[in-house]
């Protein structure tokens, strides 16, 4: 059973050649499908690798309460001192609480693939917001002087907006800057943002000495119940408190699904397209063979093992498939940077990830087109009347 | 018995080949009709953008305001026709999640801006009069059950009131429908008055301000003369047409036109690829006839001709099933669409866009097997066991 199983198998491969065109249809078509499920995929993992990543667990934001987002929030200088003092709260080497106020606010930057103006985070920082974030490193130039028209820029926003490079002067926020370093943050949402100091910005944008958001270290990422029992029973603090990974991973879900739930349906239709391909393919290669199958089925050879030859190599054409559409959207589009605009009302930069979990799902999309797609025609191939033979 | 009814035998000989092209092609149109169709909406904004209008924004960036006091003196300015000014609310209903479009406006100089928001004249007169009117749109209403009358109270996740409170109790007593299909109605907008007189911080600074102009020849040196006006200030202006400006937000949100462009693609690449080859097969396996039409007398270009009409036939059967699937679906869920894509439908221009892909399919698929049919030579045809 086993032994004519495999050389029906060898035998369907072997003629593959014979009919080059229209399984080389099938395999590219499979590809393309493959192709556009793991694009939608590789986008949204990215966004989310991007958005979600972003922030620690022992990093509390403090938002005004109801507000939401940070350009939407807004906080005293006497709220900061409060939480200053707050309990929970970690202190750096110096003594000094882990607590930074920053100012959200939005500039216009150049986006390069369209040449069109876009929103740009530029953010407010005092000392403390270095520490504050994890794998924070300047990887060119230096930091800006504090009281100073100087910024530094984040790694993402170099790669998708024009005018940022280092030395360069630029105008934002009705003002020339210039841009003294480049920053990382291990790839989160922080690398799509210009800092510059609190001071600076408050200034000019007339904000007196009041801050949008606080970040604050806390002591444990339990300390946070603390830190909320505190400001409830204060009432100079109305605000909303969170930690940093849940204000981010909030922030990645909505895109992600959406992005997603435009894939999948998208990829699935064209499955069934290339599903009608596939069975067309197997038709016509059962055809083909009608003479070779029955003769084999006259000399004592199953059914079963005929379907199953036929099986196999729908299979093998779909799977070469969807490899092919794998390599390809990873050679094509993993690493590949693009930008949207986030749920801070401003753009993040994220790349395209093409993950390992992704390639196989599209592989087994493929592989299910290509059973489906040669069930009918293995069934057709397994019930050949024997007196196939004799006509034509 | 014509060409005709030869090419429609020939077509449907095997019917379950015929049955599979038929299905993938209606996929692909069925792809590139849903598609299609929200590309013309998501670029509605710009499509329906007046010649005349202009926005005016804070050069920094949109989400800054302006003064008030600019409202006035942009009226002066010569080749202007109307101003207004519009704030963003950051509205919500009940939950931060019911987000609510709104607009703090100036009612009357509003409405004049934007004559497309169609009001019963008596709802448009409480509309300007009542100073806790808001104006809701036909899609909004429907999607919170609002009518007129209703007292609803909206927050607002950015400002407050002096009092502490984010919450503006207003009523509800005009709706407006849109001219067109595509025009969203799902805002709502208020008195900039009522709204302001409360605020708490941020008092008598408007988001942006529309202008009309006198006639779209005059825009670019209305938007010159307006950012001249106010060169050298704490705030800065820039103003464009509304249609760039709808333009790069969409851009924005990322090359969505451009992923369009790769999934529609690659739907008609799987196509090509699958009915190109089998339309070789299917012209090969008739060899032996091309060679007796041949030997009959068929001219060789009647020949082409009838192989050529047989797979734009093929396309265009395919191609409409699948349109016509793509506006039943589009039409069944229009409901469903109206608060997120309002107007998404296959339109008559996107119908001949795919009419005219149907032929240009037909006519690429169909053309190697035609030359193919065309220069077969008879002692070749028949020689052939």
């Amino acid at each position: 059973m086993f032994n004519q199983i495999a050389a029906v198998t060898m035998m369907n491969l072997r003629s593959l050649p014979q009919r080059t065109g229209m399984s080389l249809a099938t395999i590219l078509s499979i590809a393309l499908v493959t192709g556009v499920l793991l694009g939608f995929l590789a986008m949204a993992d990215g966004f989310r690798q991007t958005v979600g990543n972003t922030g620690s667990p022992d990093v509390a934001v403090i938002l005004r309460s109801g507000s939401q987002a940070e350009l939407n929030s807004g906080l005293s200088s006497e709220q900061v001192r409060l939480i200053e003092a707050a309990p929970g709260i970690a202190s750096d080497a110096d003594g000094n609480p882990m607590v930074s106020g920053e100012l959200y606010v939005i500039v216009d930057g150049r986006k390069r693939s369209s040449d069109t103006e876009a929103n740009l985070p530029l953010r407010g920082v005092g000392a403390q917001a270095l520490g504050l974030r994890e794998n924070f490193a300047i990887t060119q130039g230096r930091l800006f002087e504090a009281g100073t028209n100087e910024l530094i820029v984040g790694e993402a926003v170099i790669r998708q907006f024009s005018g940022f490079e280092l030395g360069q002067t630029i105008r934002l926020a009705n003002n020339d800057w210039v841009v003294v370093g480049t920053f990382a943050t291990g790839g989160s949402v922080f690398e799509s943002e210009i800092w510059a100091d609190t001071g600076v910005i408050q200034n000019l944008y007339q904000r007196g000495t009041s801050v949008q958001s606080i970040r604050a270290r806390l002591t444990s990422p339990d300390a946070i119940t603390q830190l909320r029992e505190f400001a409830e029973a204060e009432p100079r603090l109305e605000t909303d408190i969170l930690p940093e990974t849940e204000f981010y991973a909030e922030q990645s879900k909505g895109m992600s699904r959406v992005i997603t739930w435009v894939g999948w349906p998208l990829a699935i239709t064209m499955a069934i397209g290339a599903l009608a391909g596939a069975w067309n393919t197997m038709y016509a290669s059962v055809d083909a063979r009608m003479h070779e199958i029955a003769t084999l089925r006259a000399i004592g050879f199953s059914g079963f093992a005929a379907a199953v030859g036929t099986l196999i190599e729908s299979l093998a054409l779909a799977g070469l498939g969807g490899l092919i559409g794998a390599v390809a959207t990873y050679l094509l589009f993993n690493g590949m940077t693009a930008s949207t605009l986030g749920s801070g009302f401003s753009q993040v930069v994220f790349s395209f990830a093409v993950t390992s979990g992704s390639i196989i799902t599209g592989i087994i999309l493929a592989l299910i087109v290509g059973f489906l797609g040669g069930l009918i025609p293995a069934i057709r191939a397994a019930t050949v009347p024997l007196l196939a033979v004799h006509r034509s | 018995m014509n060409d005709f009814t030869l090419i429609r035998k020939n077509l449907f000989r095997k019917k379950m080949r015929a049955f599979l092209l038929i299905f993938s092609i209606m996929i692909a149109f069925l792809i590139f009709g849903v598609l299609g169709a929200f590309n013309r909406v998501l670029n509605a904004g710009v499509e329906l953008a007046a010649a005349d209008r202009m926005l005016t924004v804070n050069r920094i960036n949109f989400t800054v305001s302006v003064p008030y006091a600019y409202w006035g003196r942009v009226q002066g300015v010569d080749g202007v026709r109307n101003v207004s000014h519009m704030s963003w609310f950051g509205g919500y209903y009940q939950q931060p999640t019911q987000v609510v479009q709104t607009m703090a406006v100036d009612p009357e100089t509003y409405l004049a801006a934007y004559p497309e928001l169609l009001i019963p004249d008596d709802q448009r007169t409480a509309f300007i009069n009542t100073r806790t009117c808001i104006l809701v749109g036909e899609a909004l209403a429907e999607q919170y059950g609002w009518s007129i009358g209703d007292r609803i109270p909206l927050m607002s996740n950015i400002w407050q009131k002096a009092d502490g409170s984010s919450s503006w109790d207003l009523d509800v007593c005009a709706i407006f429908t849109a001219a067109e299909q595509e025009t969203p109605t799902t805002s709502a907008y208020f008195h900039y008055e009522y709204y302001n007189e409360s605020l708490a911080f941020n008092r008598d600074q408007i988001g942006m301000m529309v202008v009309n102009t006198v006639d779209p020849s005059r825009n670019e040196q209305v938007a010159r003369d307006i950012d001249a006006l106010f060169a050298n200030s704490r705030a800065e202006t820039e103003t464009a047409n509304e249609a760039a400006f709808a333009k790069a937000f969409i851009e924005q949100i990322g090359s969505i036109g451009l992923i369009l462009f790769y999934v529609v693609g690659a739907a008609f690449g799987i196509i090509l690829l699958i009915v190109g080859t089998s339309l070789v097969m299917a012209i090969q396996e008739r060899t032996k006839e091309i060679g007796v039409m041949k030997t009959l007398g068929f001219p060789a270009n009647r020949i082409f001709r009838m192989v050529l009409i047989e797979s734009i036939m093929l396309s265009l059967v395919g191609g409409l099933i699948g349109i016509g699937i793509a506006y039943l679906l589009l039409k069944g869920m229009a409901s469903m669409l109206a608060s997120i894509l309002p107007g998404m439908a296959i339109t008559p221009g996107l119908f001949l866009t795919a009419l005219a892909i149907m032929i240009a399919f037909g006519l690429v698929t169909g053309l190697t097997p035609a030359v193919n049919a065309q220069r077969l030579r008879i002692v070749n045809a028949l020689g052939k066991q």
